[in-house]
């Protein structure tokens, strides 16, 4: 009890517990209420559905692949931004966070427009024979960018805390650069990468708007299944939306708890004595 | 004696190497951030400032537009307040299950925004707990503004109570806490803002997709997309990527204005 002298606990308790509990949790309850409600069949028919898990698969394995290609990029971006300077690098650095400010559906046709047969990038990308646009590609390249930010934003200021001495110091003692890169600050930057990769990995498995428009959601192919969630609520399947939701809250939920043991040992191996 | 024949060796190397990953890194992100947002304009122009202008000024964008910012309007404010007191909670007394509240707080960021949108179906749908008591006298929230606004209420929940915790849990001066704690309130208002304006997925589940009724502007982009009026949706679209952008300069200035007051920040997620 820091300082009950304060006026308000009682104001913003009750404000804060009644608007929290309409707002997220009596929603939520209604989602697992519904999710109970599915019969065992419900439950059945998605374990047992080639597309649902096709879905899933694209859903959660598209994300890791694309947060994992976040943190190559991110690293390499927040190292640039932070350690090079160069005409333009605030701007740059302002730009980071346009899959942030850009709304999805935005992201999404855009994107589209761009990696198409016949876009910018597309154009190109079908002359050396790759297909993004209407593919799983696609699926990963709306991901990545959804995410990106994240790894670049949770780097920046830890590696504008690290101190050089380390470096030259393991450069002074032989170390070439490589070395120095994987065994001082790979170590010293995994937690905070690891923060980043997770956040990126926890948007893009959910992420919708962006996704749907290049994916061309083909079932079994580009399908995610926060688009299957939207089609069994259009044919009024409120019992499995709901048990598809609870299934993806439930990934999603499993996929931080090992990311958050993961960051611990990590964090644990950038303390021990170099 | 190694070391140092080795390093002279490889300082040219080394100059290369910077270069090659300054390249690397700046050739990546203008092709892989900046081209999306050049070609929302260029798709939007491609048939010329006429037809741009014809689009917006049709009567379904004008009301998507009006419905944008009446949504906006009303969420962004009760999350100001609720962010507010959240805030004022959770960094000025002590009280248990304090922790969980925090958790809880940031439950939006971590939900899907298509189960963001659902979990308001199952509650006021036709087949959801409410929906019976709400038919039978008449109101309407699902497939009407009342839906767009409590789903948009939901994804923005987080953005003003998390600018302001860190900040107000600093034990700052306290001459200037007052402008510290503007800035915090300014850059959260901002993010919530973006959000709510931009925000499709949990929107798209509970809208119905009514033209001229339950049409937001980014509902709007994607029902043109999908009816093949590409200029169309392009230039509803880019009056979306003009706000993105807006966000971005003023958040930008709010960083530089605010620099201690915002400087090691989580960052915010969507």
């Amino acid at each position: 009890m820091r300082r009950r002298v304060l006026p308000g606990f009682g104001l913003s308790l009750g404000l804060t517990l009644s608007y929290l509990g309409l707002i997220v949790l009596l929603p939520l309850a209604a989602l697992a209420w519904k999710a109970s409600d599915a019969g065992a069949g419900t439950w059945l028919h998605l374990f047992s559905s080639a597309r649902v898990i096709a879905a899933l698969r694209l859903s959660f394995g598209g994300a890791l692949i694309a947060a994992l290609l976040d943190a190559l990029a991110g690293l390499l971006v927040a190292w640039v931004l932070v350690r090079y300077r160069f005409p333009g690098r605030r701007l740059l650095d302002a730009f980071i966070d346009l899959p942030f400010a850009m709304p999805t559906a935005v992201a999404g046709i855009a994107l589209t427009a761009l990696y198409a047969p016949n876009g910018w990038l597309g154009g190109w990308l079908a002359l050396a024979g790759i297909r993004v646009a209407y593919a799983p590609q696609g699926v990963l390249v709306a991901m990545a960018f959804v995410g990106f930010p994240f790894v670049v934003r949770t780097l920046q200021p830890v590696l504008e805390n690290l101190d050089r001495e380390i470096e030259e110091a393991a450069e002074s003692l032989g170390a070439r650069r490589w070395q120095t890169f994987t065994r001082v600050l790979l170590p010293t930057l995994a937690p905070a990468l690891l923060t980043g990769f997770a956040l990126a990995l926890a948007r893009a498995a959910g992420e919708y708007g962006s996704v749907i428009f290049i994916a061309g959601n083909i079932p079994m192919r580009s399908e995610i299944a926060p688009l299957l969630i939207v089609q069994k609520l259009e044919q009024f399947d409120y019992a499995g939306a709901a048990a598809l939701a609870v299934i993806m809250l439930g990934f999603s939920f499993v996929l931080l708890i090992l990311i958050s043991h993961l960051q611990r040992w990590s964090g644990r191996w950038a303390e021990l004595p170099a | 004696m190694n070391a140092i024949v080795m390093r002279r060796a490889s300082a040219w190397p080394q100059r290369t190497m910077r270069a090659a990953l300054l390249l690397v890194a700046v050739a990546f992100l203008v092709v892989f951030l900046l081209f999306p947002l050049a070609v929302v304009f260029a798709e939007a122009l491609r048939q010329g400032v006429a037809a741009f202008l014809a689009s917006i000024a049709q009567p379904e964008a004008r009301s998507s537009i009006l419905l944008t910012l009446l949504v906006a309007g009303i969420a962004v404010p009760l999350n100001l307040v609720f962010g507010v007191s959240a805030a004022w909670l959770m960094t000025r007394f002590q009280f248990r299950g304090k922790a969980l509240l925090g958790t809880i707080i940031d439950i939006p960021f971590s939900v899907s925004p298509v189960i963001s949108g659902l979990i308001y179906v199952l509650l006021f749908g036709a087949q959801g707990w409410f929906g019976p008591w709400l038919d039978a006298h008449g109101i309407k929230v699902i497939f009407a503004v009342p839906g767009l606004v409590l789903a948009t209420v939901f994804v923005t929940l987080p953005f003003v109570a998390r600018e302001l915790i860190p900040l107000m849990q600093s034990q700052g001066g306290e001459e200037d806490e007052a402008a510290r704690v503007l800035g915090a309130l300014l850059y959260g208002v901002l993010l919530c803002n973006a959000r709510a304006m931009g925000e499709f997925g949990a929107v798209s589940v509970v809208s119905g997709h009514i033209r001229g009724l339950t049409t937001t502007m980014p509902l709007e982009v994607e029902m043109r997309y999908n009816e093949y009026d590409y200029v169309g949706a392009f230039a509803v679209a880019s009056l979306l990527a003009l706000l993105a952008l807006f966000t971005l300069a003023i958040k930008s200035l709010l960083e530089w204005r605010y620099a201690d007051a915002l400087a090691a920040h989580a960052p915010g997620g969507h």
